[in-house]
């Protein structure tokens, strides 16, 4: 494979942004035909180095050449020309515009200037339907889809651009096994006719199964780069991280001992149903007990934690929290009953871009005590660095603006957010998403140890290992109907994704 | 059904506008006619161009204050060119629609290049070219070219005894030509992406400094024209005319369904919007005792109500 030529190589690359240095000295290569993966932390420069190659950022200093000629890429479009194909981190999209105009537009089919609107619904099904085995309306608005579709009409967005290059950065993040199955039948197809893919993602898993080499950058910097084969798994997890890693180990037994704690009912429904969202649905959680709710895409998992927390309005049967015997009406009754829900969907429901890290932490806090009763600004900072260390938050200042954060890192100050309010019951949709296997592994401790205080959990994953990890009780979803409720000894991966398939 | 949705602040809209005409039909006699329809085109032919040029620009997201002072300086520029210096209206009126469409075009540059809101940079827009009609005349030039009297009298019959005037060719024109361009020209599209999210739109590799510049010329443009039948309609030039005018144009692009956050819009609300304006102000003339300033109470409630239903509507889009 050496022996042949990159069809991408970059060199010495420096990337600084104000008060932070992004990249150092970075090299990366990319050959056609092979899976490259690029491995780091969050906040390692993984986002940056691929936005600096399709010219979305500039570069301080190096090189970058396509097919052995140094090119000067100044922007999405021109790396478009030049044959680079992308899938960024956030999904990146128009969410006013069709499914079919997000993945077409600038590209529409036209016949004399007029775009033919018909020929483009028709390519958009089709390109869905035959590649990503996706059957969906084309026609609506892609707002009006979860997360996981968007991430998939992202990617039949970059397959359909015929390039020698394509990059892929956290597409499987939302998505569930099945999904992932059917992008990776897709990559190694194009992988064998020569594309080469370059694939960030911090499942490792998906990183053995996929690619050919790896890259590993920490805090900017340059690791090495490695055959996959070559590479063992811990020390693949020392090169990202500059030290061992044993916080996985530790898990299964700190939720063995939670199986007990379960209390008393803190909040059930009964009969709860939406059209179109989900069927009607009878659940309880309890005081002190992570409920695991398991299911593939389009399940009713995330229209069912929406209902919880009042987001959207049921149109049968009801819910009660049991302390209050009242029902949850809207958001703002769920947060005055102790609801907290942490949306899986970051960029649009949650972090407020302008705001510093600290400031986006205190946010739930401060609207849950009302804004006539602020916090001290001694007592944020205090709190600010509890969180920050707790889940490794980078950079470590508090002050630093949050859209200027790696996604992963992003999503931890949504998650410290929610934990700081100590709510009754704490909806975590997909709460590890994009986070790396470090911080992952934090998350999901915190979690068991602030069941073990008291607090009801529902735990929404896409991943079913970390569902079993926390869990005291899974509940499974299959085409929005609850079709299986499994306690802690019936737990085994196979079951659950036989009732999640319908096998 | 969903899909239907996104045209709920348009059918809201006509249906208004129905009901309204409706009721001034009932009201007075001589009210229903295609005569009191037609006048609504003919007496607001420049607001829709306006407004359709306006479209363009807020769906993108931005906003353009300008509009006004740009029809005035149109006005004053054609007065004075045809009036005391004697040129043709064949030279005059190109001259003014691209210097309309050139003062968009820098305004449209400094907003995306200086990354500088467009609120602020067509505020000053706004006022440097009403700065200017006073550069050329604090007084009203009154036109009697022959030209324009005519332009301004022509009768284009239509069967059934009507007629409409030769701006309303021109607003309708106008308006074909930008639904076409909304909906089937990839400019058109990259505009409404750009409303949608601009940062999407650039790591999609749409071409969004050309786009919008773009936007903001096709307004100039647009005001520049409308500024020519402004002064067919008028047949004089003056620094005051059209003041205020921007609000009424922001007015009837949002009651006709345009969201002021962009993505959202349709040329064909734009017109009912600017429709039940006149709509509202026939209904007083026909009243006879209502004091004129009830069309701005009117409106004004009327945007109230719209906006709400804008908010509510996009709330319900999220789930
Ligand atoms: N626009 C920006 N302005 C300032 N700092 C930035 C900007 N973009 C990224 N950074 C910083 O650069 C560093 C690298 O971020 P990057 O997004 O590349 O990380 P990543 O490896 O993709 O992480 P993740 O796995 O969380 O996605 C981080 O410290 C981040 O805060
Ligand atoms: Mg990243």
């Amino acid at each position: 494979m050496s022996n042949r030529k990159p069809v991408l190589e970059m060199k010495g690359i420096t990337k600084s942004f104000p008060g932070v240095k992004a990249l150092t000295d970075v090299r990366f290569r990319l050959f056609p035909g092979e899976v490259h993966a690029l491995m780091g932390e969050n906040g390692a420069g993984k986002s940056t180095l691929i936005k600096v190659l399709t010219g979305v950022y500039s570069i301080d200093s190096g090189t970058i050449s396509l097919d052995g000629r140094e090119v000067a890429i100044s922007g999405p479009l021109e790396a478009q020309k030049a044959g680079i194909s992308t899938v960024y981190q956030e999904v990146n999209l128009c969410p006013n515009l069709t499914v079919a105009e997000n993945i077409y537009i600038g590209r529409e089919p036209r016949r004399l200037g007029r775009i033919i609107w018909k020929q483009m619904n028709k390519d958009a099904e089709a390109l869905l339907k035959e590649r990503l085995n996706l059957q969906i309306d084309v026609t609506l608005p892609l707002s009006h889809y979860p997360v996981a579709i968007q991430q998939l009409v992202a990617i039949a967005r970059a397959l359909s651009i015929s390039a020698k290059v394509l990059i892929l950065d956290e597409p499987t993040s939302s998505l569930d096994r099945n999904e992932v199955q059917q992008l990776f039948s897709i990559m190694r197809k194009l992988k064998s006719e020569g594309l080469a893919i370059l694939f960030v993602t911090h499942f490792l898993d998906q990183v053995y199964e996929m690619s050919d080499r790896l890259t590993v950058l920490r805090s900017g910097e340059y690791i090495g780069e490695y055959m996959a084969a070559e590479l063992p798994r811990f020390e693949l997890v020392l090169k990202m991280i500059g030290k061992e890693l044993n916080l996985l180990e530790e898990l299964p037994a700190l939720s063995e001992e939670t199986k007990e704690a379960s209390g008393s009912v803190m909040i059930s429904s009964e009969g709860l149903g939406r059209k179109g969202a989900i069927e009607p649905l009878d659940l309880q959680i309890r005081k002190g007990e992570v409920l695991g709710l398991a299911g593939l895409l389009g399940s009713g998992r995330t229209e069912t934690a929406r209902l919880f927390f009042g987001a959207d309005r049921a149109d049968k049967g009801r819910l009660v929290v049991a302390d209050t015997g009242q029902g949850v009406s809207s958001p703002r009754s769920a947060i005055s009953q102790g609801i907290a829900f942490c949306s899986e969907n970051r960029k649009s429901e949650g972090i407020i871009d302008d705001l510093t890290i600290r400031e986006n932490i205190i946010l739930a806090l401060q609207a849950s005590r009302g804004w006539f009763r602020p916090i001290s600004r001694r007592r944020q900072d205090e709190i600010a660095d509890e969180y920050m260390r707790l889940l490794n938050i980078n950079p470590k200042n508090p002050e630093h603006i949050i859209k200027n954060l790696s996604g992963g890192n992003q999503q931890k100050v949504l998650l410290a957010r929610w934990l700081l309010t100590q709510p009754k019951l704490l909806i975590l949709d997909e709460p590890t998403r994009g986070i790396d296997i470090g911080a992952k592994a934090e998350i999901q401790k915190l979690v068991l140890s602030l069941s073990r205080q008291g607090m009801a959990v529902l735990f929404i994953s896409s991943e079913i290992e970390e569902v079993i990890r926390v869990s005291d009780r899974i509940a499974v979803l299959r085409d929005r109907v609850k079709v299986k409720e499994l306690g802690r000894e019936q737990m085994n991966q196979h079951d659950i994704m036989q009732a999640m398939a319908g096998g | 059904m969903l899909l239907n949705r996104k045209y709920i602040p348009v059918l809201v809209t006509f249906g208004l506008f129905l009901a309204m005409f409706a009721a001034g039909s009932f009201r007075y006699t001589g009210f229903f006619s295609s005569q009191v329809l037609l006048n609504l085109f003919i007496d607001n032919a420049f607001l829709i161009i306006t407004a359709v040029g306006m479209t363009f620009v807020i769906v993108s997201g931005g906003i353009d204050l300008s509009v006004g002072s740009v029809i005035a300086l149109t006005t004053m520029v054609s007065a004075a060119l045809v009036q005391q210096q004697g040129w043709p209206p064949s030279v005059v009126i190109p001259l003014v629609l691209i210097m309309g469409a050139v003062f968009g075009s820098i305004m449209g540059a400094i907003i995306h290049y200086f990354n500088i809101q467009p609120f602020i940079v067509t505020l000053a827009g706004m006022f440097l070219a009403r700065g200017l009609c006073y550069v050329i005349s604090i007084n009203t030039i009154t036109i009697d070219n022959a030209f324009y009297t005519s332009a301004a009298q022509t009768k284009i019959s239509l069967p059934g005894g009507s007629y409409i005037s030769v701006s309303v060719v021109i607003a309708l024109a106008v308006v074909l030509f930008a639904i076409y361009m909304a909906h089937y020209t990839r400019t058109g599209r990259n505009v409404y992406a750009i409303g949608g999210s601009e940062q999407s739109a650039v790591l999609m590799g749409l071409p969004v400094a050309r786009t919008k510049i773009l936007v903001y010329t096709f307004s100039g443009f647009c005001s520049a024209l409308a500024g020519v039948v402004f002064t067919f309609y008028m047949l004089s030039g003056y620094g005051l005319h059209a003041v205020g005018l921007e609000l009424d144009t922001i007015a009837a692009v949002v009651i006709g369904g345009t969201l002021l956050t962009g993505g959202v819009g349709y040329i064909a609300g734009t017109v009912i919007g600017v429709l039940i304006q006149g709509v509202i102000q026939t209904i007083i003339s026909f009243e006879g005792t209502l004091s004129s300033w009830w069309t701005k109470i009117v409106i004004g409630l009327l945007l109230f109500v719209f906006i709400l239903l804008q908010r509510v509507l996009s709330e319900r889009r999220l789930t």
